[in-house]
């Protein structure tokens, strides 16, 4: 497997990124990178770690020249390698607000994890509740789909300029093709991830109310944390990438149950990535009250689920 | 009836759905199917998941209907708590 850390990656640019990566042979990785200045998404660390950790160390990491080259073992990705960079940096920088590359193998590495993130990002309560939402989600679905021995692999970043914690998600398992096919009729894997965002659609059974763990939501709901605040949300899994703008946040309807109907970009014709990986961006001085949220999220759900139990209803027959 | 602690177990944020199941399992469904009542104590709780309430409360849902609403109650819930027990309580009789 090839992949190239680019100048700039992030998820308004970040389809380029996916489309250097070559993932034949994957017995090894060979990293190569910009060099001059590297600046990407959280998401890309978190890429580069679970592909290092399915080759099980067989890594070629070209030697960084970029002036950015701190940033990468300050994040850790050298580390998650099993590689030394001989890059020295200050520990413990007070204006760091960051998580490294960390992977979480259980649910209680999970529950610490969230707990340790909250103070590490320096977050107000109110930015606090919608980003502690999201990472437990989105790592328990790792935990629990992706049937991946390595888990999930997480990293966050704050940005001044910006105002935005970014945050990535990846792990190397199954695939939401896989995993929505144990339940499902899904012809390729963007209409597995339409599928997989869709409220109330689990791979766990095609029941309506999902089984005794599994409803079918956490997906949807993350998607729709994003899309109320305004903010990019992008999975990428098999050859399937799907993108959701920045939303029109005048627009009166601003959650959808098809997330085809969102504001979004998607394509089925990307590199193979075995797994998902997943990024968002988070404005931090914009958000809507994580209740009101709830409440636009309530809506659409249940109207939602009404709506294909209304669709499997029995016809009557006019002769 | 019988009173469970959230928080002693699943810490400010419930999201741990194993714990969630551990509760359903071995307090819950036994508690119901008893026909006692049971309430569910978020004292503490600031935050929970909708994965987290599901895996609690679906199966009860399930295995007795809406009448769960008569004998499970919700105390010292915050809004963000009463949100997501609101969501799942209604996909889950929409679901049925």
């Amino acid at each position: 497997m090839k992949i190239h850390l680019p100048n700039s990656a992030f998820l308004g640019n970040i389809d380029s990124f996916f489309r250097g990566f070559d993932p034949n042979d994957s017995t090894i990785l060979h990293v190569t990178s910009n060099k001059k200045w590297i600046s990407v998404h959280p998401l890309v660390l978190t890429m580069i770690a679970a592909l290092g950790q399915s080759t099980h160390g067989h890594v070629g990491f070209e030697v960084l020249q970029a002036k950015s080259k701190h940033y990468f073992e300050r994040m850790g990705l050298f580390k998650a390698l099993g590689l030394r960079s001989g890059i020295s940096i200050t520990e413990h920088d007070p204006s760091g607000r960051f998580i490294p590359i960390t992977q979480i193998l259980n649910s209680s590495s999970l529950s610490e994890f969230i707990t340790d993130m909250v103070p590490l990002l320096h977050l107000e309560p109110s930015n606090a509740e919608p980003i502690r939402y999201i990472v437990s989600e989105l790592v328990r679905n790792v935990l629990e789909h992706s049937e991946s021995p390595n888990g999930a692999f997480v990293a966050a970043q704050y940005y001044h300029k910006s105002n935005t914690i970014r945050i990535g998600i990846c792990d190397s398992g199954v695939g939401i093709t896989k995993t929505i096919r144990k339940s499902h009729k899904a012809i390729d894997d963007l209409q597995a991830l339409r599928l997989a965002l869709t409220p109330g659609i689990t791979g766990t059974t095609p029941r309506e109310g999902g089984t005794e763990q599994n409803a079918g939501a956490g997906l949807f709901f993350v998607k729709s944390i994003a899309a109320v605040n305004g903010d990019f949300f992008g999975i990428y899994s098999g050859k399937a990438f799907y993108k959701l703008l920045r939303q029109d946040r005048d627009k009166k309807e601003l959650l959808n149950a098809d997330p085809f109907s969102d504001r979004h970009s998607a394509e089925n014709n990307y590199p193979y990535w075995q797994g998902v990986a997943i990024g968002i961006d988070m404005k931090l001085d914009e958000h809507e009250k994580f209740t009101s949220l709830l409440e636009h999220v309530r809506t659409v759900y249940t109207r939602a689920v009404r709506e294909r139990k209304k669709g499997r209803y029995k016809k009557p027959i006019f002769i | 009836m019988i009173t469970i602690n959230i928080k002693q177990e699943a810490g400010e944020f419930a999201e741990n759905k194993d714990i969630a199941r551990d509760f359903r399992i071995n307090t819950i469904l036994p508690t119901l199917n008893k026909g006692e009542e049971i309430i569910i104590d978020f004292t503490g709780v600031d935050g929970a998941t909708q994965s987290f309430i599901h895996a609690l409360i679906s199966e009860p849902f399930r295995k007795h209907g809406d009448n769960v609403l008569d004998k499970v109650k919700f105390k010292n819930c915050n809004k963000t708590v009463q949100k997501v027990i609101t969501i799942v309580t209604e996909y889950m009789q929409e679901a049925e």
